[in-house]
């Protein structure tokens, strides 16, 4: 295997708690807490997990939006050098921001509605250097092309588009500078169902025929089925498993993948399994249980879940998971589809 | 089947403002009956939750109903049609909240952070009967631990922002059920909780439903929810409903190309990995520029050249309870879809 485009080692973000009159540090938020992953060209990896899980933190110490307390993060350049971004400062970490973009979540407040769509896409590609008018606007134009708009919008304001219009408006800027990774925050999350496929499917093209490697954060698993080649789970600052789509989604070794999987209402009301319903609420990292975290919901818990902390241990090569009964569980997955399901939605696409 | 509980025909809510007039509902007409989930389901724009707020009395200024019926059967057997009330009118009020409970999806915005959620409790339930302070008190108690509020006797003093996001919605769903309720709306009721969290809330409101023999109207874009919660479906489209019919035929049997367009396009976690999902093209108009006929029609696969451009086509019964407006079912020849 070529080497990774990114190469995240035991990253850690810890928010400090302030309290009283002199901001005394009362305690640390561990919103990510020793996470390591790296991404190949060409290659998606997803960052599951619920609310406060430290998947949005970690993207964002990535592309350096906020500073790592400690860890490497380790990037390729586009000559193949590789760079640890965590320890770069402002002025060395402007050239790397071009090879690193970010789509966001939200399509209507990420665009300036003063500029047009030209002056959007052509704005990185303006402070980086190209300054002919001419020039930047046919590399625009070839850009909207890229992300399947028309020509014709080039003039055009932000406001007069729909939200997967305003999408494919920020990929295009995205990937302005030729980026080799795309950091994408939930990216299809407020779009609706009809026109987020669309999108979902246009990121899977780029994808192909750019060899764009994607970081992935998302919360819907079913979206993240169609996009990963790898997902890693989060649990309140920690990966608890990590492992190639397939073996995720079918094989969980992780009770918190496999509660995670159960949850997920699946459009079939022939299928109303069952579900794993877990007790309480995703736990508070800034105090997070002894042992390993999910042990107070865990239906599987033992004893010694409360008192040893889990290292994340490879199971079979690719699939690691953070739990002390890996190796023991039989755990549920979801089936992969039925070959002659009479589901219309088995059938469609 | 017995009386439905609650009937809407042909309801037609409006929003005059300056460029036009936006037909949030443009003719639903359904029907609710005791213990049973009717889910509306739709993309944004579609009018579901226009229909729910209609039913409700509750819509945004300048919305008004324009047409038909909202009939809601009372307990003596006699039945009012909720349309021709005054919006906050003192029977409408006893109404909301009183034999009809709503749950919204932001509980942080419908719970109030300046009263404990005791007091919010006590409020709703000496509101809709005539129960003392102290006994609405205990009340409310039992309520939270009905609702599965771990240490309910402690937490009836906590205000809304000292719970998480999935205790909020219990206290939510608390708070509809106060009066207790014969039937519940609940828009969107787990968007804005995590999946985990959406489980316990969804198993919640299907334990009530049996315990109480609710009538449930749920609202969401999320067709999972619907699969898992409801036996019967109105899909809509742009104010429009498309599509009617139980729960297994929708899904298995869609009919209208916009159900069956839907369904495809769901991203699911059974697919395989990677797999490209099916589109529907173009995007979902805006309410000012709707176009003629059928809604759908610039963008349906199926699209008969003249009748899906002139005109709305009429409901069709298809199946048993099963009905969709399409002219595919109604214009001599047309090819239907396998």
């Amino acid at each position: 295997m070529t080497a990774p485009v990114l190469d995240v080692r035991a990253l850690r973000k810890h928010f400090p708690i302030r309290r009283g009159l002199f901001g005394r540090v009362a305690g640390h938020v561990r919103a990510v807490d020793d996470v390591s992953f790296s991404i190949a060209r060409g290659e998606t990896l997803s960052l599951v997990g619920e609310s406060g899980c430290g998947k949005t933190t970690t993207s964002r110490c990535i592309l350096r939006a906020i500073a790592p307390t400690s860890g490497e993060i380790r990037f390729r350049d586009a000559r193949g050098q590789e760079i640890d971004v965590a320890r770069l400062d402002r002025a060395a970490l402007r050239p790397l921001r071009r090879q690193m973009q970010m789509i966001f979540q939200d399509p209507f407040s990420s665009l300036n509605p003063r500029m047009t769509i030209a002056e959007i896409i052509g704005e990185p590609l303006l402070v980086n250097g190209m300054r002919d008018t001419r020039e930047r606007n046919a590399r625009v134009a070839e850009l909207l092309e890229l992300v399947q708009l028309p020509r014709a919008y080039l003039n055009r304001f932000p406001h007069a588009f729909s939200g997967g219009q305003r999408q494919r408006i920020g990929i295009a800027r995205a990937l302005a500078l030729n980026p080799s990774l795309i950091v994408a925050d939930e990216p299809v999350s407020a779009l609706d169902v009809s026109v987020q496929a669309q999108i979902v499917n246009l990121m899977l093209e780029l994808q192909d025929r750019l060899g764009l490697a994607y970081l992935f954060v998302a919360h819907d698993l079913s979206v993240v089925k169609h996009v990963s080649h790898r997902v890693a789970v989060m649990y309140v600052g920690r990966i608890v498993e990590i492992a190639p789509t397939a073996a995720l989604f079918e094989t969980p070794k992780h009770p918190y993948t496999e509660a995670l999987l159960s949850a997920v209402p699946v459009p079939d009301p022939r299928r109303r399994a069952q579900r794993i319903v877990l007790e309480g609420d995703v736990a508070d990292p800034s105090d997070p249980p002894s042992g390993c975290h999910f042990h107070p919901r865990c239906p599987y818990a033992q004893d010694r879940c409360r008192v040893e902390t889990p290292a994340l241990t490879e199971l079979v090569p690719g699939h690691a998971v953070r739990c002390l009964r890996a190796a023991e569980l039989a755990l549920q997955g979801v089936a992969p589809p039925v070959a002659a399901g009479p589901s219309h939605v088995a059938q469609g696409g | 089947m017995a009386e439905p509980i609650l009937q809407v025909r042909d309801l037609h809510t409006h929003f005059p403002v300056d460029d036009g007039v936006v037909r949030a509902v443009d003719g639903a007409s359904f029907e609710l009956h005791v213990g049973k989930t009717l889910g509306i389901v739709g993309e944004s724009g579609c009018g579901k939750s226009m229909t729910a707020r209609s039913i409700l009395r509750i819509l945004d200024r300048p919305g008004r109903i324009v047409g038909g019926e909202i009939l809601l059967r009372r307990q003596d057997g006699s039945v009012v049609d909720l349309a021709k009330l005054p919006a906050d009118g003192q029977a409408m009020r006893a109404i909301r909240g009183g034999e009809i409970g709503l749950v919204f999806q932001e509980p942080m915005s419908s719970l109030s952070a300046f009263h404990t959620i005791g007091n919010q409790l006590i409020e709703g339930i000496r509101l809709h009967s005539d129960l003392s302070r102290r006994a609405a008190r205990a009340r409310a108690i039992e309520l939270l631990a009905m609702v599965g509020i771990p240490r309910p006797a402690q937490r009836v003093d906590a205000y809304s922002f000292e719970l998480s996001g999935g205790l909020r919605q219990r206290v939510m769903i608390a708070l509809a059920l106060a009066a207790e309720p014969r039937v519940l709306i609940a828009d969107e009721p787990t968007t804005a909780l995590d999946v985990t969290t959406q489980a316990q809330i969804l198993a919640l409101i299907r334990r009530l439903q049996q315990e109480r023999e609710l009538a449930v109207i749920l609202i969401t874009h999320d067709m999972g929810v619907i699969a898992e919660m409801a036996d019967d479906v109105v899909v809509m489209y742009l104010g429009k409903e498309v599509e009617k019919g139980p729960v297994d035929a929708i899904f298995h049997a869609p009919r209208h190309p916009y159900t069956r367009a839907l369904l495809r396009s769901i991203p699911s976690v059974l697919a395989e990995p990677r797999a490209r999902l099916a589109t529907i093209s173009g995007s979902i108009p805006h309410p000012f520029a709707r176009p003629s006929g059928c809604p759908f029609h610039p963008r349906c696969p199926e699209r008969l050249r003249g009748p899906c451009e002139a005109t709305f086509p009429p409901e069709v019964v298809i199946g048993e309870h099963h009905a969709t407006a399409c002219h595919l079912y109604t214009t001599e020849g047309a090819e239907v879809p396998a």
